[in-house]
């Protein structure tokens, strides 16, 4: 690449005492980090992730669809479609119902199996591992394998000789799905519990076993304040990678019933097979606006709480 | 600790079972074991209906290239925003880890490539990826480089070196296990991910292995395949369980380290 960088600082050997002494005229940083190493990251990052998210700005002002050659400026029309019909403030509420179940049951699930199997032993290892299994696998395989599950003729029924619609309630089908959300992301918020309860110092759990504390109690003053910078990073990725989801729920429900879990993702994904993209688009400036708004007071909040404990 | 265990479990014995299960059988899925074991006709089937290697080398295709410019790329990044200090560095630092918390506009990507004429094609769905995991990347890399003596790069300069082979011959094999980290987390979201590639590939020739299960799937309705599907699924799956079998100790170490510091 920059190959002429290169070679005029090797005819230049680096001086015998590396600092004090400039090379030429450029700063120091310049030549030791030189920004072309930074430059086609950020290249690649600005075309196909910032431009894309700024022309976002754009696009749900237009009438933009498969249905017109050229693309008008329409102003607020794309807005009032998706708040009339009712789709807006549906994919908002489901979306950020699912946001929060899903970090409420992935994190408890994580945090409950990661004190299970915080002691290093044989047994323990594997069933991390066995844990950490439905990570792999994929969320929209994930999706079908519940499906088969929990079906009227699935798999659950059959078990328990039961003729339950699972998946057909109109409330309780979207917190079933979260808990599948929950149960495929468990592992990782278990493998970063765990990391967190291996980094408390083994003399503050004595100390408190002295003062005799009992294993309430030290969970409460000494293990679940010391897992403070855990709990940011897993409730935060939770919270803001669950209002990106698609693959479970397509694969469950496909939005239903009665579009009762219909997320952002889903209504997106709809719409522009439909070939409505512009309303697609609107849609997606949303998801951006409401996850700036949450991601931020969430991020700075939960560091700070870190910070007092 | 038992119910944790069954939570697992039953869905994995459910997959399983019913992979090996010939269709009849397989119709109301339940936890049987097959009364007449076919896995070997189930996955032939998969293979032959499913298009199911098609998918697998359009799915390396465009993961490999994926997680390989993520690495190359987010590491020449990190590097120069751990060691530099200025507010351009902090500025171009921050907006490139913004991809951790901003969710892709995935409707405008897609007019983008159209105007780049990337739309339905590999390097299209390769630029997205990269775009897209690039933050996760340099976040994870930048926080390493800078528990990284600068002394070790000081005494190499002294010596002549000059910046790319300090960079080649000092920082990447010291990134080793952060590299670890990044290539599985990569590799992982790019291997299972079908809401992108849905709008950049769709269907078609270039489909990966989600979207071909995903129209296995939906087939599901009225030819009644779950023994496919699930065979499907195992085979997505492998690949992932493989690689984290061999990497296992450096994904975990990898991981918490980079998420409770």
């Amino acid at each position: 690449m920059a190959d002429t960088a290169i070679r005029t600082r090797t005819q230049k050997p680096a001086p015998a005492k590396g600092r004090g002494r400039k090379v030429g005229r450029l700063p120091r940083a310049a030549v030791h980090h030189p920004w072309w190493f930074a430059l086609p990251a950020i290249a690649v990052f600005a075309a196909f992730f910032l431009v894309p998210n700024l022309l976002n700005f754009y696009y749900p002002f237009t009438n933009w669809s498969s249905y017109h050659p050229d693309i008008a400026f329409t102003g607020l029309d794309n807005f009032k479609t998706i708040a009339d019909d009712g789709s807006l403030l549906r994919a908002i509420r489901t979306t950020l119902v699912y946001a929060l179940l899903a970090a409420v049951f992935q994190n408890g699930f994580g945090l409950v199996l990661a004190l299970l199997l915080e002691e290093d032993s044989r047994f323990n290892r594997f069933f991390r591992a066995v844990f950490f299994l439905p990570v792999l696998i994929s969320a929209l395989a994930t999706g079908y394998v519940f499906q088969a599950l929990l079906n009227q003729d699935g798999a659950v029924n059959g078990l328990l000789g039961t003729n339950i619609p699972w998946l057909g309630s109109t409330t309780w089908t979207l917190v079933l799905v979260t808990v599948i959300h929950g149960w495929k992301w468990m592992g990782l918020s278990m493998l970063i519990y765990l990391a967190g309860l291996k980094g408390i110092p083994g003399e503050m759990l004595e100390a408190a076993k002295c003062d005799g504390a009992g294993p309430w109690r030290t969970f409460w003053s000494v293990r679940w304040p010391m897992l403070a910078p855990a709990l940011t990073f897993n409730v935060t990725t939770a919270l803001i990678g669950s209002m990106n989801t698609f693959d479970i729920v397509q694969a469950t429900t496909g939005g239903g019933p009665a579009a009762s879990t219909e997320v952002f993702n889903i209504y997106m994904f709809r719409v522009f097979g439909q070939g409505l993209y512009a309303q697609a688009s609107t849609m997606s400036l949303v998801l951006f606006l409401i996850v700036v708004a949450l991601a931020i007071p969430l991020v700075f909040g939960l560091r700070r709480r870190e910070q007092l404990l | 600790m038992a119910i944790a265990a069954l939570a697992v479990g039953v869905p994995l014995w459910l997959v399983a079972v019913t992979s090996a299960k010939p269709q009849a059988e397989a119709i109301t899925p339940n936890l049987d074991l097959p009364r007449h074991w076919q896995p070997g006709g189930n996955y032939e089937e998969a293979v032959s209906q499913g298009e199911m290697l098609r998918g697998f080398l359009n799915s390396l295709l465009v993961v490999v290239p994926s997680v390989a410019l993520v690495l190359i790329l987010g590491a020449g990044a990190a590097w120069v925003f751990a060691r530099r200090k200025s507010k351009l560095v902090s500025a171009a630092y921050a907006l490139c880890i913004s991809g951790l918390l901003l969710p892709p506009a995935v409707i405008t990507i897609v007019m983008e490539l159209r105007q780049l004429g990337l739309a339905g094609t590999r390097p299209g769905m390769i630029a997205v990826y990269t775009g897209m995991y690039l933050s996760t990347s340099i976040f994870f890399m930048t926080g390493f480089i800078r528990a990284i003596p600068v002394e070790l790069e000081e005494a190499a300069r002294m010596d002549g070196a000059t910046p790319l082979r300090i960079f080649r011959q000092i920082i990447l094999p010291l990134l080793r296990p952060v590299i670890a980290t990044a290539t599985i987390m990569v590799m992982l979201y790019a291997w299972s991910d079908i809401f992108y590639a849905f709008f950049v590939l769709g269907g078609g020739e270039k489909a990966t292995l989600p979207l071909n299960l995903y129209k296995v799937a939906s087939a599901q309705l009225y030819l009644n395949n779950w023994h496919l599907v699930f065979a499907y699924v195992v085979v997505m799956s492998l690949p992932m369980v493989a690689i984290f079998l061999v990497a296992q100790r450096k994904i975990v170490s990898g991981i918490t380290s980079g998420a409770v510091k």
